[in-house]
């Protein structure tokens, strides 16, 4: 155990030194190979402008071949594999896609993402709206602020065991440890097992979602609300606007851009929801989603690739028109720079 | 006075906003007080009580026997045989008895229950009891009594002990770290170099690259990972070694925070004071000694949020170590043991509850210690998917 964290240590330095050393080299090389002779006014500018040329390139050139050897050309290959079988050998046209609008499962997982889609993104940015404005109000705001927030660092397994915890139900006349059966008994009810309640399971699973990223949306939408101009809600007060008038007509149009971040944000987040279905169900009970029949084509009886390559594609699909509205806000931001 | 400050002077009363943020917390933090308070109790008080009673007595269900027949004394007209329902060295209170194990509690503690046939049975809340008998008692042994005792709260680190050293968690616990580090501190030089030549370098392409970057940060990992897999495979056939590896890892996980990384950076490079950049150009500095120089270390809040992030993801990363590190037992992080252990240890929360606040505790100490940078970090990134 100790070797490997020696190990670990040792790769970090490793590949700090590593890239250090290829940046210096790289810039002493550039020198090299482009002269500035003294003297030699036209030579000199000459060789300036062409490592200028270069240099860029060699900054960029470690994080570009990343780019492109993880993300740009696997986009392009898991495109082609959805093309062919299994083994990814043989060209089996759109078999592939006719085999995904066909099955059973996949369809239910189409109709759980949209499910998820509906209710996550929606829930999340209200409850962070409203933790939000409550928060902005008392002193100790902060504090609550930091426990909303604290979730986010919680990993999705580890969220999903607190809740699985939750939601434990013990059978027979026994003492329901769980709490939400717990509180169902107090109250009269029946304990149920909710994880395998057909339909309602999925909200079970989404509330776990929507526990991790409230205090994402919350601090988000709390900085925006700090950047409201004060004119505009004293002129409403001055107006006779009530709170909640101020709150819906003032406050919100002008934090439209910012709530639309943040509901883009988590519905991409969303979109790639996996770790949560793994552990609570393992899509079991109807609640398999996209990620999840994913990951279990691209291993199930010795892995199929090209459905599992579709499968990634409607993920993609789905992400598409967000990607694109987020280069152009960026686009727009850089050309103002 | 700013926007929230004049919200105050209006709608809902102060006491309504204190009682919902309180609630709010409460609700945000159970769940996790919950399998931070089971991971201490003992595995018999779990199953036999909520946790949210764990500091109170825990009421358990248990079965003794009477003294032997043998053992009655002649008090009068009746046979007593009397003694402590507690072996020794065991303690507790005990809150009611039965004779039926249907009926554990069918009579409270301290008072005579009448059992017919002319037998009365009082247990005491120590455990004394006194069976008496309008005559003589038959049979060769003790009467079976079914007990409710609280026992007194009780709290262990035995559970911490067992995950650690039996059920592989010390060893993820490694296996994570040695995943995280350098899968943080690797692609932040990388990224800086990157952020530096599109913000401060002028190039063609400069403009597509920067859309590119951004387009990237949301491209879902599921595209990424069957050709990268192949690829693996392929590269580990080719040169005799394993596919799955930790320097595979270390590479993808660098570079699929890369996008953000270089975003981040970009964001906060390009940012800083033109004079400053000019004028050490004017001063004959070459790019690469004003980004090490100046830029870098001018940059560092930014490096910190990103690096917070990373290692949050990296730690918190399932699907990436499922992929490219595999399900050996002994390869496992701590979100993938964790998740085994859901499959093979069920039912068994002082385990998973254990393991699962083993594995959470390193990154809500990153958060609380680092909570500042975190939130300039979302506030700079907030078009990242997470």
């Amino acid at each position: 155990m100790a070797s490997q964290i020696v190990s670990a240590f040792g790769a970090v330095i490793v590949g700090v030194f590593a890239c250090a050393l290829y940046y210096w080299l790289s810039d002493k090389l550039l020198q090299v190979i482009f002269p500035v002779p003294e003297g030699n006014v036209r030579a000199a500018s000459v060789n300036l402008n062409r490592r200028a040329v270069v240099r860029p390139w060699l900054f960029m050139g470690p994080a570009l071949i990343l780019l492109v050897v993880y993300l740009v050309y696997p986009v392009l290959a898991t495109f082609v594999l959805s093309f062919y079988d299994r083994s990814g050998v043989n060209f089996v046209g759109l078999a592939n896609y006719r085999w995904a609008v066909s099955d059973a499962q996949f369809r239910q997982s189409i109709f759980n993402n949209i499910l998820w889609l509906a209710v996550v993104p929606a829930a999340c940015t209200f409850f962070g709206l409203v933790i939000a404005v409550l928060t902005d109000r008392i002193w100790w705001g902060n504090i609550a602020k930091s426990l909303v927030f604290m979730p986010m660092a919680i990993s999705f397994v580890g969220a999903s065991v607190i809740w699985k915890f939750v939601y434990e139900y013990r059978g027979g006349n026994e003492t329901q440890i769980g709490l939400l059966n717990a509180i169902v008994q107090f109250f009269g009810g029946d304990p149920q097992v909710w994880i395998s309640l057909p339909f309602w399971n999925n909200f079970f699973l989404m509330v776990i979602l929507i526990w991790i990223q409230t205090g994402f949306a919350m601090v988000i939408l709390s900085a925006a609300l700090r950047g409201i101009p004060e004119e505009t809600i004293e002129a409403a007060v001055i107006d006779g606007a009530n709170g909640w008038q101020i709150f819906w007509k003032i406050m919100v149009p002008q934090i439209w851009g910012t709530i639309a971040v943040v509901w883009t944000t988590i519905t991409i987040l969303v979109l790639k929801v996996f770790d949560i279905v793994l552990t609570m169900t393992n899509g079991q009970w109807n609640t398999m989603v996209l990620a999840n029949l994913m990951f279990d084509w691209m291993f199930r009886g010795g892995g199929d690739s090209g459905r599992s390559a579709v499968i990634a594609l409607v993920i993609m699909a789905a992400v598409t028109p967000i990607m694109i509205w987020n280069i152009r806000q960026a686009n727009r931001e850089t050309g103002d720079h | 006075m700013n926007a929230a400050a004049s919200l105050r002077r209006i709608g809902l009363p102060r006491l309504v906003v204190h009682f919902a943020v309180l609630l709010i917390c409460i609700v945000w933090l159970i769940p996790t007080l919950g399998i931070l308070m089971t991971s201490f109790r003992e595995p018999a008080q779990i199953t036999s009580s909520g946790w949210w009673t764990a500091f109170t007595s825990a009421a358990q269900t248990s079965a003794a026997r009477l003294a032997d027949p043998s053992t009655a004394r002649q008090e009068g007209a009746n046979y007593v045989i009397s003694g402590s329902v507690f072996e020794e060295g065991q303690g507790g209170t005990v809150r009611a008895f039965g004779t039926r194990v249907q009926e554990p509690a069918a009579y409270p503690a301290g008072q005579p229950a009448d059992l017919g046939d002319g037998e009365t049975l009082t247990i005491n809340e120590d455990g004394s009891y006194t069976y008496a008998k309008a005559g003589p008692f038959d049979g060769e042994r003790g009467r079976r009594v079914y007990l409710q005792v609280a026992t007194p709260p009780s709290f262990t680190t035995e559970n911490y002990n067992t995950v650690l050293t039996s059920q592989g968690i010390g060893q993820a616990f490694v296996n994570s770290l040695t995943v995280a580090i350098p899968s943080t501190i690797i692609p932040i030089l990388i990224a800086a170099f990157a952020a530096y030549a599109l913000s401060w370098m002028e190039f063609p392409g400069r403009a597509l690259l920067i859309a590119m970057v951004v387009g990237l940060i949301v491209v879902p990992l599921q595209m990424s990972l069957i050709p990268l897999l192949r690829m693996y495979n392929e590269i580990g056939g080719l040169l005799g070694v394993p596919s799955r590896s930790y320097a595979g890892i270390w590479l993808a996980h660098s570079a699929f925070g890369m996008p953000l990384a270089i975003y981040l950076l970009r964001n906060y490079i390009a940012g800083l004071p033109k004079e400053i950049i000019e004028s050490a150009r004017v001063d004959g500095a070459s790019d690469f000694e004003i980004f090490l120089k100046i830029v870098l270390p001018l940059s560092f809040p930014a490096l910190a949020s990103f690096a917070i992030f990373q290692f949050l993801w990296t730690w918190n990363d399932l699907l990436v170590a499922m992929v490219f590190l595999g399900t050996g037992r002994d390869q496992l992080v701590l979100t993938g043991a964790l998740n085994a252990l859901l499959g093979s240890q069920g039912g068994k929360w002082e385990i998973l509850t254990a393991s699962a606040f083993i594995t959470i505790v390193v990154p809500l100490l990153v958060f609380f210690l680092l909570q500042r940078y975190l939130v300039r970090g979302l506030l700079a990134g907030s078009v990242k998917g997470g």
